[in-house]
């Protein structure tokens, strides 16, 4: 990271302790803003939000680590959660997921890291009476099946 | 059934316990009658149930309990049941407010503990009899306690984690942790460093370092308090013990053991003995009998610095006063401390010229040993093996750091735990109580009282204002029996003065001056003490005594398993004990140090000298982290 990129961090992060207030509780708010912007949470940021909120470092670290939607490590611009739990299972999630695996191992072909798109599987999100059911980024999708799945990704590109 | 049973509708799990009305209810100290196993008592409303058993000597297990730190409540040993409620209760967590009757041991509480030690067993990897811990081990005595026969859930085969041996003091295998959270509380709340946390979720929690870094590259001052609380071997001491008894059995090497004030106050209690037993004397011979060819006393060279670190506050004091230096930083921070070296590198880094340049007593007595001793002994320095029986887990990493080589070789060789001593000296198969008691050897023998009281928090300050005193007034220290008391005690903060009055002609500068001087003692005390100086509250104070573990040395890292404060209370009244009764009080006044001023550090305290073999410098760190 060069020092200009640290400077616009360390800038951007006052910039939130200004907006939510220099005190511990701050923190998720400011890790969820600071993530919108910058798709991750690197090492510099992390500490340099400690320090802001008058924290650990490691006590950061530990938040992140905790939240499945907070990341430490750079990751692509799309990241698909698929539900892995029962009831979608049911309903045909096998499928999904290789069918959306495939789908997804074509489209970042020849993608720089950036622009990739990340699967996950997850616990339920909710959504049983609509299975299966699968959240693009904040977005959730209900009945999903291959069909409808590729106009999602192609919503995407 | 009452009506509010019949018209909620949630599990009961889920209804709130109603509180009864209590007994008398004004003011502080309002009492409740419970009922505990069957017996009818009274008493204060607030106690945790805990606390009440353990005043009426009831045994309660806990592992992430511990007194020194905050409640935490997550390893649910410590379940009791009380009736009325469906769920059993945590004892640790649960301040009483109303008349409850509880039962500590019925058939429900016993079967939940043997399951959660049961299921904590069945991600535990490693064998009892492999392991540090071996017979001192919290989870080790409860499976023992709940009749553990058989691995009911199964237990893991393989390990999951690497153990992470990078720091020079502490070890970290987490294959051994239960998640207890006592090293995270201590190491955020105690010593307020915060180097570990709990990372992830679930089944694959664990306690890491930031990022998951090796320990030595991150903020860690290497106190072992982490280690005093750990309730299992997960943390563990650096232990050198191999390569001495190989030093030892090498008929080239000339192994010496110095040992410091603390771990003779407290090894006792590794062999059985109640905390407040000084072993300096049995020590003494058991080193001799293990094969160490001289023993040392710490204290000679906590004299030393004394003599060293007294010289540089008046020579500072000097300079600021009559020279109108402005370049000169007041007030004079203690050095003894490595961890505490190791807390203002990394967390106030522009403050390192509070320090007094004066190295550790350990790493005097190593540059000495290897320069002066191996002189007049004739020993070639190069066959010297300075072995350090400290309570400390940083003074490890201090003799490890490159510029402690001021003799031309490495100062201080090994640093060893009390624990690690006394596991060599079971090794040895001697027990310790039962020796006879013998002194130190020559040429540095028995020390001043005011070397033995280093070991408590507020020692080194008490021995300094002896000397100081002295030296600029002439006449002792206006303290019935040379005793400080207001440098005693185990308040986190201390402060105090005493004015300098009829001081002699040399240092009339000082005349009528209040000397002001602060002791504090774990690293959060010390943080509060850096963040006064840094809002410029500490202008007008002079002295100030860090040491980084609670308690002070009698506390430190290396101790002996396990510590509280009533422990530590115990351990320093040894040590004071000890010291009364001592012939030589004040470090100026032992003839050994008159000697070396004599005949080798001819320039005096502050010397040219001194300066090569007893100051140093310190590394601006920082505290972020690459
Ligand atoms: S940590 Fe305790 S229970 Fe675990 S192997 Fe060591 S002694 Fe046994
Ligand atoms: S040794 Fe001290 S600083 Fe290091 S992790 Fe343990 S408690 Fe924290
Ligand atoms: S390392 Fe030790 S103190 Fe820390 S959580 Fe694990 S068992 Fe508890
Ligand atoms: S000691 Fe009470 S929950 Fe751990």
């Amino acid at each position: 990271m060069t020092d200009k990129d640290k400077k616009i961090k360390t800038e951007f992060i006052a910039s939130l302790v200004r907006l939510y207030g220099k005190d511990r509780s701050s923190l998720l708010p400011v890790l969820q803003e600071f993530q919108k912007k910058f798709r991750y949470i690197d090492e510099y940021s992390q500490q340099e939000i400690a320090d802001a909120l008058s924290i650990h470092p490691v006590e950061v670290n530990s938040i992140i680590s905790f939240y499945a939607f907070l990341y430490d490590k750079p990751r692509g611009k799309h990241t698909i959660r698929i539900c892995k739990n029962i009831v979608c299972k049911f309903h045909g999630n096998k499928e999904l997921s290789k069918f959306m695996e495939k789908k997804v191992s074509e489209f970042n072909k020849d993608k720089s890291e950036e622009s990739k798109i990340t699967i996950e599987y997850v616990n339920c999100i909710g959504l049983c009476d609509r299975s299966p059911s699968m959240l693009v980024d904040e977005k959730v999708y209900e009945k999903i099946n291959p069909h409808n799945a590729e106009a999602i990704l192609e919503e995407l590109s | 059934m009452n009506t509010m049973e019949k018209t909620l509708r949630s599990p009961v799990s889920q209804r709130p316990h109603e509180i009864k009305k209590t007994d008398q209810l004004t003011g502080i100290g309002a009492e409740v009658s419970i009922e505990l196993n069957g017996i009818k008592m009274k008493v204060p409303i607030g106690k945790t149930i805990l606390e009440i058993c353990r005043d009426n000597n009831i045994h309660i297990p806990t592992l992430c309990y511990h007194e020194d730190l905050c409640i935490a409540g997550n390893c649910r040993l410590c379940l009791v049941e009380i009736e009325g409620m469906r769920t059993l209760q945590t004892s640790c967590s649960f301040p009483v407010t109303s008349p409850i009757k509880i039962k500590t041991f019925s058939d429900k509480v016993r079967k939940a503990r043997k399951h959660i030690v049961g299921l904590m067993l069945s991600e535990h990897y490693g064998e009892c009899y492999s392991c540090v811990r071996n017979n001192n081990c919290e989870l080790q005595s409860l499976a023992r306690e709940y009749g553990i026969d058989n691995y009911e859930f199964g237990h893991i085969c393989s390990p999951r984690y690497n153990v992470d041996k990078s720091s020079q003091a502490v070890i970290r295998d987490m294959d051994k942790c239960i998640l207890c959270r006592r090293c995270v509380r201590t190491c955020i709340d105690l010593q307020e460093v915060g180097v570990l946390e709990a990372v992830n979720r679930g089944y694959d929690t664990k306690i890491s370092t930031f990022m998951d870094k090796p320990l030595a590259d991150v903020v860690c001052i290497n106190c072992g308090q982490c280690i005093n609380r750990c309730p299992t071997a997960a943390l563990h001491a650096n232990d050198p013990s191999d390569e001495i008894w190989k030093a030892i059995e090498d008929p080239e090497k000339h192994v010496i053991l110095q040992t410091a004030p603390s771990p003779r106050a407290s090894l006792g209690e590794e062999f059985g003995l109640p905390p407040g037993h000084s072993m300096t004397g049995q020590l003494n011979t058991a080193a001799r009998r293990m094969g160490f060819d001289r023993v040392f006393d710490t204290n000679f060279s906590a004299d030393l610095t004394i003599m060293e670190e007294g010289t540089e506050l008046l020579n500072r004091l000097r300079k600021a006063l009559v020279e109108k230096d402005t370049s000169v930083r007041l007030p004079q921070f203690t050095s003894c401390s490595p961890g505490w070296i190791k807390f203002i590198e990394h967390f106030y880094p522009e403050y390192l010229d509070y320090l007094s340049t004066a190295k550790s007593p350990q790493q005097m007595f190593g540059s000495v040993i290897k320069t002066f001793y191996a002189d007049e002994s004739g020993i070639d320095p190069a066959n010297i093996v300075n072995v350090a029986l400290m309570p400390c887990a940083a003074k490890k990493f201090e003799c490890n750091r490159p510029e402690m080589n001021s003799s031309g070789f490495k100062d201080i060789d090994y640093g060893l735990t009390t624990r690690e001593m006394a596991k060599m000296i079971r090794e040895a198969g001697l027990v310790l109580p039962d020796l006879p008691k013998s002194g130190f050897d020559d040429p540095f023998g028995e020390a001043s009282g005011a070397g033995l009281i280093f070991g408590s928090t507020g020692g080194v300050m008490e021995a300094a204002l002896r000397t100081v005193y002295e030296l600029v007034t002439g006449r002792v220290v206006p303290f019935k029996n040379l005793n400080i008391e207001v440098c005693r005690g185990m308040k986190g903060i201390k402060e105090a003065s005493v004015k300098l009055e009829n001081c002699r002609p040399e240092f009339s500068f000082l005349e009528g001056i209040d000397l002001k001087f602060i002791v504090a003692h774990g690293t959060a005390n010390a943080k509060v003490v850096m963040d006064m100086l840094k809002n410029g509250e500490l202008k007008d104070y002079h002295f100030v005594e860090i040491m980084a573990c609670p308690g002070g040395c009698i506390g430190g890292g290396g101790q002996p398993i396990p510590t509280s404060e009533s422990i530590r209370k115990l351990r320093a009244k040894a040590i004071y004990e000890e010291e009364a009764g001592l012939p030589v009080r004040k470090s100026h006044e032992n003839p050994h140090i008159k000697y070396i001023y004599e005949k080798f550090l001819k320039d005096g305290p502050c010397g040219k000298l001194s300066h090569k073999l007893l100051h140093t410098h310190y590394v601006k760190r920082g505290k972020f982290i690459n």
